[in-house]
């Protein structure tokens, strides 16, 4: 008889999670938990100045502090050839500075010491000589012709413009703009923002001398990825790096790139032949460490009478702080922003995008995205609303002429991607039942009577998820493919090795479903293993909602390749040939004689004790899987909000979430995703973002000014679902994790924009501080095209 | 015990003024000798090896390092070491016996109110603040006692459940969602 796959934890099973056994009893092991004898303790001194030369460096005081064991500064770290690192978009980055500082909180010294505070006491005596040079804070200033050169390290930089780079074809977008009824035109800033997982970031790097050998425990998305910087930066061998990420206490992008802050304490271990330990504070994260957004973007859509969308043109410039050093496939600059536009069924588009040096942190992360692709569907959906508007048409009816119908697929996008599955008009219908479209328009207009500013505001938006395939993907030229290793031990019990990396998504409990759907063996004889390079096959982590679409993949695969070789054993031991065998969920039967079975578990114990001639013995195998395309999930997002005339504070009524991300494999799982994701995009519409004063001190360096919403604002949400299978992943999965973060801002936005419609108000820039949106409902006149916080 | 407490004797112990603080934790009398300036997170995390207590902020935002001090939730991570002295305190380790979950700890994990773990023991113990007073809080009472926790992962909404699951566990009633599928742990331990 087959299993019933929900009873073994399979495919569609709402399974507990595995991981939160530890966790529930403050039995994770994260970074910071993790004590080697001996180990030493890091602390960084940061440059409290955004521009400046350093003239000198005392550290004579520090090392009279007893406990103090060395410090670190950058004429040591370039004695070794370590000053400067490669980062992960072709540029270099300053370890410990040497000739200037170029932001707030770029790292200057490091000290080591037998204790985190006696390390904190070196950092304070540590007395640094600066000249100040004239801070530059926004890409305005950045590209003034009498604008200071931030990157004069660099030999060929002689502004502060890195690159320029364009995508779709202009002449053909110029043409449609020419031949439009209407062009409706939008300008907006989508502000900076910090990933900021409650955990920071950190490290101990444990160097052996005896064995040559480097463990590293860290922070990390992409242990593997950071095995090879790390063996490019410090010069060992690859096979002596060991790369390990334990727990890690939250990820979104944050935790992708390499920071200077690793490679110092692994120098430093290096040099004392100590494991030395070093933890982040929470004003380090914030200040220097990878940032998501800071985009402008100056967008048209060129319209025909009857609401079709003839083209976009869409003119962007992206502020990458002081080094480039964002986290993003190689070929492309700006990430994949150029998936703006996919769901909608558009003739034609052009982009251009100028990315510069300015003196804030650099990392340009994908935070909670796809690569950019937050910023593509923000833009799109502010630029649809607006061009709804401007065209005085219904918002959902605007969206239900141009989106992509159901038989079109495959279907090339403005912007050249390939989508592949979807049910657009579907979803959005069960958006607008779900929140009463017609009804809450009709509330709308009888609260305006009133004086009461009510708002509805609609995200549709697919977004590419999953990179590579191979041919267009790679980091610093590794492929984006990733990999899963499986053995099946001779009692059926199996262990499952992956090169993704899980931070909350729970691989622990999700990939033992796969294998179980696959196989038959119950997810809960399965353990799942990821994170360290030892042992885990090389695959290239977790970020950009890859890790079910390519990891969750390879899952699949080597699953089958298993299956595939105890068929072989079932026929064995079956006594008959091969194309006999039947398979149902965790058994093989004889054609014809499904009472004549053996289950895999009994073929797992034959392949290990009666194996057929010729067959090599054991079960375990790995599979290296390059998926063919991105994954394309859908979301529609639909929020109503009231605003209040006389504080500009504005309330979510509703918020209601359908998602398309094909076949669900954990549905508490997917669902918990999604909530969380709809709560950074709250988040990002309502408070949170990082910006600089004129003199570059970031605003928004400790939780005080970074707000972030708790369980007393974060709104409800209902959440509804559609399963278009994604026709290539061999479960039917897309991504999810980032779809709400990346469709949910636009859906408060617009509906706060759709109350202030009739005020003559058409965009403020995020967040909508209520300040800001105060100031708007005051003046009528739009609050944007800047930095959302005034200067001094 | 770390460097604070050992490895500090030859080198500063003569300069540095150290004092001795009794606490009993999670149910156990300890003791230590300890610098006045040391916070009590890292006096529970470094000295008693009791790591589920984590540190997020430093600014007493975050809430990831909650314990309940006699009873009451504070924030570890700015409360000094010496100001423990001679009280009680309970963290994350203290809240399941050794072969019972307290109701909290198996509402989390019923209602997936957690991802990745970090503010999970902070969470639960502001709950445990809010349970041990009343045992009937409505969704609202729910989000304003946790509103000085911080959570990246969940959207607050499944934390939310799992407490008035726990709520209607402590008050004998049948959690109202107790469609659990499979068993879920290697070796079947809950």
């Amino acid at each position: 008889m087959a299993l019933d796959e929900i009873k073994i934890g399979g495919l569609g099973a709402s399974r507990r999670r595995v991981e939160d056994n530890r966790f529930i009893r403050g039995k994770g092991n994260y970074v910071d938990d993790v004590v080697l004898p001996g180990m030493l303790h890091m602390e960084i001194l940061r440059s409290p100045l955004a521009h400046a030369r350093i003239k000198s460096i005392d550290t004579s005081a520090a090392y009279a502090i007893p406990g103090v064991r060395m410090v670190m500064t950058g004429e040591m770290m370039a004695a070794r050839n370590l000053a400067w690192m490669p980062t992960l978009s072709y540029d270099t980055q300053a370890v410990l500075a040497t000739d200037k500082v170029r932001f707030q909180g770029q790292e200057v010294c490091a000290v080591i010491a037998d204790d985190p505070y006696i390390a904190r006491d070196g950092v304070e005596a540590i007395v640094v000589d600066y000249e100040p040079l004239p801070p530059i804070v926004n890409p305005t200033q950045a590209m003034a012709d009498d604008a200071v050169l931030i990157r004069d390290d660099k030999v060929n930089q002689s502004n502060n413009v890195i690159f320029d780079w364009e995508v779709g074809d202009r002449e053909s977008t110029d043409r449609a703009f020419a031949e439009a009824d209407m062009v409706s035109e939008i300008d907006m800033h989508y502000p900076r923002s910090h990933p900021s997982p409650i955990e920071a970031c950190g490290s101990i790097a444990d160097y052996d001398r005896s064995t040559s050998k480097l463990t590293v425990y860290m922070t990390s998305q992409a242990p593997h990825i950071v095995r090879a910087a790390v063996s490019m930066v410090a010069e060992i061998h690859e096979h002596m790096i060991r790369i390990i990420a334990p727990d890690l206490g939250g990820g979104f992008g944050n935790k992708v790139p390499v920071y200077p802050g690793y490679v110092i304490s692994i120098l430093a271990s290096i040099l004392l032949e100590k494991p030395v330990k070093w933890i982040e504070d929470k004003t380090g994260n914030l200040i220097s460490t990878g940032f998501g957004r800071d985009v402008y973007l100056k967008g048209k859509l060129a319209l025909r009478k009857d609401g079709k969308i003839l083209g976009v043109r869409m003119d962007t410039v992206s502020d990458h702080g002081a080094f480039f050093s964002d986290a993003q496939p190689s070929k492309f600059k700006i990430g994949l922003i150029h998936s703006a536009f996919a769901c909608y069924d558009i003739p034609t588009a052009y982009l251009t995008n100028r990315g510069v040096y300015t003196n804030k942190a650099p990392g340009g992360v994908a935070y909670r995205c796809s690569f950019r692709v937050t910023e593509a569907m923000f833009f799109q959906e502010r630029m649809v609303q607006a061009a709804a508007d401007d065209l005085g048409m219904d918002q959902a009816e605007f969206r239900r002429v141009n989106l992509v119908k159901d038989d079109d697929f495959p279907k090339r996008t403005p912007f050249g991607f390939l989508t592949d599955s979807g049910q657009y008009e579907k979803c959005l219908q069960i958006g607008l039942d779900a929140i009463d479209y017609d009804n809450f328009k009709e509330q709308k207009a009888e609260a305006a009577k009133r004086g009461r500013l009510l708002g509805i505001g609609i995200s549709t938006m697919t977004e590419p998820l999953g990179a590579g395939n191979s041919r267009e993907y790679d980091i610093l030229g590794i492929k984006m493919f990733d990999s899963a290793e499986l053995r099946v031990h001779m009692t059926g019990k199996a262990i499952l090795r992956t090169g993704a990396k899980t931070q909350g998504q729970g691989h622990e409990t999700t990939w033992a479903q796969i294998v179980a759907h696959e196989l038959g063996i119950p997810a809960e004889d399965i353990v799942v293993e990821e994170g360290d390079t030892d042992t885990a096959p090389f695959g290239m982590g977790t970020y950009a909602s890859r890790s079910t679409p390519v990891a969750g993949a390879a899952v699949s695969m080597v699953s089958r390749k298993i299956r595939a070789k105890a068929r072989k054993i079932a026929a064995h031991l079956l006594e008959v040939s091969d194309e006999d065998i039947e398979w149902e969920l965790g058994r093989f039967y004889v054609r014809g004689a499904q009472d004549r079975g053996v289950t895999i578990q009994e073929c797992a114990m034959a392949a290990y004790s009666n194996v057929p001639d010729g067959m090599e013995p054991g079960l375990e195998n790995n599979a290296y899987y390059d998926p063919p395309n991105l994954t394309w999930p859908f979301a529609c997002y639909i929020s109503t909000v009231e605003v209040d005339p006389l504080t500009g504070v504005w309330d979510v009524i509703r918020m209601v979430a359908v998602d398309d991300c094909g076949v669900r494999i954990n549905p508490m799982i997917v669902e918990g995703q999604i909530m969380g994701g709809l709560t950074e995009a709250y988040a990002m519409a309502n408070m949170q973002f990082i910006t600089f004063d004129e003199d570059g001190n970031c605003i928004g360096s400790n939780y005080m000014d970074y707000l972030l919403p708790t369980a007393w604002e974060t709104p409800g949400f209902e959440l509804h679902e559609v399963v278009t299978p994604c026709p290539h992943h061999p479960i039917g999965a897309k991504g999810i994790g980032e779809c709400a973060t990346v469709g949910g801002p636009a859906a408060f936005v617009n509906a706060v924009m759709d109350a202030l419609k009739d005020i003559g108000v058409r965009n403020i820039d995020m967040p909508l501080l209520p300040d800001r949106v105060y100031e708007a409902i005051q003046t009528g006149q739009d609050v944007s095209g800047h930095p959302p916080v005034k200067n001094r | 015990m770390t460097s604070l407490f050992e490895e500090l004797q030859p080198a500063a112990a003569a300069e540095v003024q150290t004092t001795r603080v009794d606490i009993k934790i999670n149910g156990e009398y300890k003791a230590a000798q300890i610098e006045p300036r040391l916070l009590l997170a890292h006096l529970i995390r470094n000295g008693f090896r009791l790591t589920g207590t984590h540190t997020g902020c430093d600014t007493t935002n975050c809430g990831a390092c909650t314990v309940l001090m006699d009873g009451a939730p504070v924030k570890s991570c700015t409360v000094f070491a010496v100001q423990a002295n001679g009280h009680e305190v309970t963290t994350v380790e203290g809240l399941a016996t050794a072969s019972e979950l307290h109701p909290i700890q198996e509402g989390f994990k019923d209602e997936h109110g957690l991802q990745c773990g970090f503010c999970t023991p902070g969470m639960m113990l502001s709950a445990k603040a809010l349970l041990d007073e009343n045992l009937n809080p409505t969704e609202d009472e729910v989000r304003w006692a946790l509103s000085g926790n911080l959570c990246r992962c969940t959207g607050y909404q499944n934390i939310v459940k799992a407490v008035l699951w726990a709520a209607a566990k402590m008050r004998g009633d049948v959690p109202a969602d107790e469609a659990a599928t499979a068993d879920d742990s290697p070796g079947g331990e809950a």
